[in-house]
């Protein structure tokens, strides 16, 4: 009842012609670009890795031998699950939780500073000098931090120089740099959010805290931070999701004992031309990104309809 | 228990802008006083500084003898309530009254037992589970003024915190603030720009413009012994005849106007001001304007136009216009007797020398 009023107001307001075109844009954008590929890739992931004259034939029936793999390896395998990938998965997932966390602290006071310190043309100037950075593609910033934490990189001249240490430091090989860079490309999507859900909190509040003699860090505990907190729930939910399911960053600053479950991936994809079992190790990865994501929103009290405002 | 609040020399420049010119004024402890004067004139600035967010760029606040300067606001005995009230819309009512005593380390069964009686005080009782946004203007209202008492302030400061209530549970407000602190007994500071809040509420006012104040005295005073033009024109209504003194004598002055000689009385302290020909205003409530009777008197008479009149049940407002031009303002009370006088017509006013104040204007 609701939806043909809603559909009746719509036609009225833009006409038909325009009306026709807005949805079936929307419907279509919906259809191929989201719904259509994801459809395939779990299709996909349930299904044999069959040379093309086989597909369609008798021997391309559903199965779960994909996701098996994932957990157990191959047949042949000594171990009784199989090691390599679900460390990789868990260790990936770790890593996208602690460059989340080091994203939030470091972005949460970056955000304050903005939304509530700064004034007028000094607030802008941070903004700028926080995006044009960004005009720079992500493989060339990667390779920059490459350049920056090298063995002959900026950072160990100047701490050699220093005296602070005097063997060239590894920052490769410790993953440093693979959370630096990480960290780095996701700080805009983590201090927007939090920025944009700071600004709107009345400064007399603050004042009124301190007033009756809250502590600055009572302050931002009880009412900066519950705040803005639909802000944060949406920053770490994009970095997380972001630094999980990236690929480059790795690639290019990743040690070399190091993989990322996205590169596993990739190499099943690409290099092992595999790509139902590459579809079903991407599926596994989403989901349990959603259910962590989820599962976190639980256990912070926040409502999903508050992350997009 | 209650404190003295003096400013010394206060001055407060935002940049090449200033706020508050040379301060001075003594609150006593446990008095209920008022900054009054018109919008941007310097009154919340003032608070500030008394509160501890705005560091005076001059002169001296002391609390009880004691300089203030460098102490934040959480370490002053004053608790603001500010002019949007700020109450904290994410915590319970309880929680937000209870926030004062969190801050200082007070167990959870004793906030809330401290946080019930105040909720009793304010005449909300059992209203302490209640989100923030559940609550009416006016108990919002309330419950700041309970968050603020909950501290135990020795002063209580208050911006204008009746503005946003509509014109009835603000009058109501009025009386139960007033009442509120005749209970706690401790000393506030009230900031308005409504003369009726401040005239009917305090024990003395304080009226300012332009970031000066112009006179501190009680609300009578004020009312009819205006010191200042400012004053005379601000704090209820009044008819401000210009011209320029001719004599000054014990207790009155007599000034040239395009109206006629008028005569009315002089303070104390404006005497020397006014001697020497000066320009001068007469000031004349319209309460204090009469029509004369049929018997012309001597001095302080004159004719003015009837305009129109404005009836108003137990009060009727005359606007007249002088021969020199100038609107003025006559009350007369509704005694029952029919207005000799209609619109268009000459009517022969006088008023009493003891009902007119006189006062230097600026050259
Ligand atoms: N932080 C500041 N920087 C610059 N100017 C300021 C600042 N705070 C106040 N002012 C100026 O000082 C003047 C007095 O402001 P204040 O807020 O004290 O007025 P007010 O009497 O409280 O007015 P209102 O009744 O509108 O609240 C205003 O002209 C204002 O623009
Ligand atoms: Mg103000």
């Amino acid at each position: 009842m609701a939806l043909t009023a809603w559909f009746q107001h719509f036609f009225k307001k833009n006409g038909i012609v325009l009306s026709i075109y807005l949805m079936s844009a929307v419907l279509l954008w919906m259809v191929i670009m989201i719904i259509l590929p994801q459809v395939f890739m779990l299709d996909f992931s349930f299904r044999f890795n069959l040379p093309p004259g086989k597909i369609g034939g008798e021997e391309d029936v559903y199965t779960i031998s994909n996701y098996r793999f994932l957990l157990f390896g191959s047949p042949g395998n000594p171990d009784p699950y199989n090691v390599i990938d679900t460390t990789v998965f868990f260790r990936t997932i770790l890593a996208a939780i602690f460059v989340t966390v080091f994203d939030l602290l470091l972005c949460y006071p970056i955000a304050y500073a903005l939304a509530i310190v700064a004034k007028g043309g000094t607030a802008r100037l941070m903004v700028l000098s926080l995006i044009v950075p960004f005009w720079i593609n992500e493989i060339l910033r990667a390779f920059a931090f490459r350049i920056l934490f090298g063995s002959s990189g900026v950072i160990n001249t100047v701490g050699m120089t220093l005296g602070l240490w005097d063997t060239p430091f590894d920052f490769i090989k410790a993953d440093i740099a693979l959370y630096a860079g990480l960290g780095y490309a996701y700080i805009l999507l983590m201090i927007f959010p939090i920025y944009n859900a700071m600004e709107s909190l009345d400064r007399n509040q603050l004042e009124a805290a301190r007033d009756l003699g809250a502590q600055w860090w009572r302050i931002h505990w009880r009412i900066v931070i519950p705040f803005s907190k639909p802000g944060i729930a949406s920053g770490c939910t994009m970095v997380f999701m972001l630094s999980a399911g990236a690929l480059a960053a790795p690639q290019i600053l990743g040690g070399p004992s190091s993989l990322w479950f996205t590169q596993i991936i990739y190499q099943w994809f690409n290099t092992g031309g595999n790509w139902p079992r590459g579809s079903a190790y991407a599926i596994v990865l989403l989901a349990v990104c959603i259910l962590f994501v989820l599962f976190m929103m639980r256990v912070f009290k926040v409502r999903i309809g508050e992350i997009g405002r | 228990m209650s404190v003295d609040v003096k400013l010394e020399d206060v001055w407060v420049r935002f940049g090449s802008f200033t706020a508050v010119k040379n301060a001075n004024v003594t609150i006593r402890g446990g008095e209920f006083f008022s900054f009054l004067g018109p919008s941007g004139c310097g009154k919340t600035t003032l608070l500030r500084c008394i509160s501890g967010f705005q560091e005076p760029t001059d002169g001296k606040i002391l609390f009880d003898g004691k300089n203030m300067a460098g102490i934040g606001p959480n370490k002053r005995p004053t608790a603001l309530i500010f002019q949007n009230l700020a109450l904290f819309p994410l915590m319970s009512v309880a929680d937000n009254i209870a926030f004062g005593l969190e801050v200082r380390g007070i167990g959870k069964a004793q906030r809330r037992k401290k946080a019930d009686e105040l909720l009793d005080l304010i005449a909300l009782p059992g209203q302490g589970d209640k989100k923030v946004g559940e609550l009416s203007g006016g108990q919002k209202q309330r419950v700041a003024i309970a968050r603020a008492l909950a501290v135990e302030p020795e002063i209580l400061l208050l911006d204008e915190p009746l503005s946003a209530l509509d014109l009835k549970l603000r009058q109501h407000m009025r009386t139960e603030l007033r009442e509120i602190q005749k209970r706690v007994g401790i000393t506030f500071i009230y900031i308005t720009h409504d003369q009726g809040e401040a005239l009917t509420m305090s024990d003395r006012v304080a009226v300012m413009s332009e970031g000066v104040i112009e006179q501190v005295a009680d609300s009578v005073t004020l009312y009819d012994r205006p010191e200042k033009p400012f004053v005379a024109s601000f704090v209820g209504e009044n008819n401000d005849f210009r011209g320029r003194v001719t004599s000054v004598s014990e207790g009155y002055a007599e000034v040239e106007t395009s109206e006629g000689l008028f005569r009315g009385r002089v303070s104390e302290g404006n005497r020397d001001a006014l001697s020497g020909s000066g320009p001068a205003s007469i000031f004349v409530r319209p309460e204090a304007l009469k029509i004369a009777g049929t018997a012309t008197e001597a001095s302080n008479a004159f004719e003015a136009n009837l305009l129109q009149e404005e009836f108003e049940g137990n009060m009727r407002h005359l606007v007249l216009e002088s021969k020199g031009g100038q609107r003025l303002r006559m009350t007369l009370v509704n005694d029952g007797h029919v207005l000799d006088y209609g619109p268009g017509s000459t009517v022969p006013v006088v008023f009493n020398p003891e009902l007119a104040i006189v006062l230097p204007q600026e050259a």
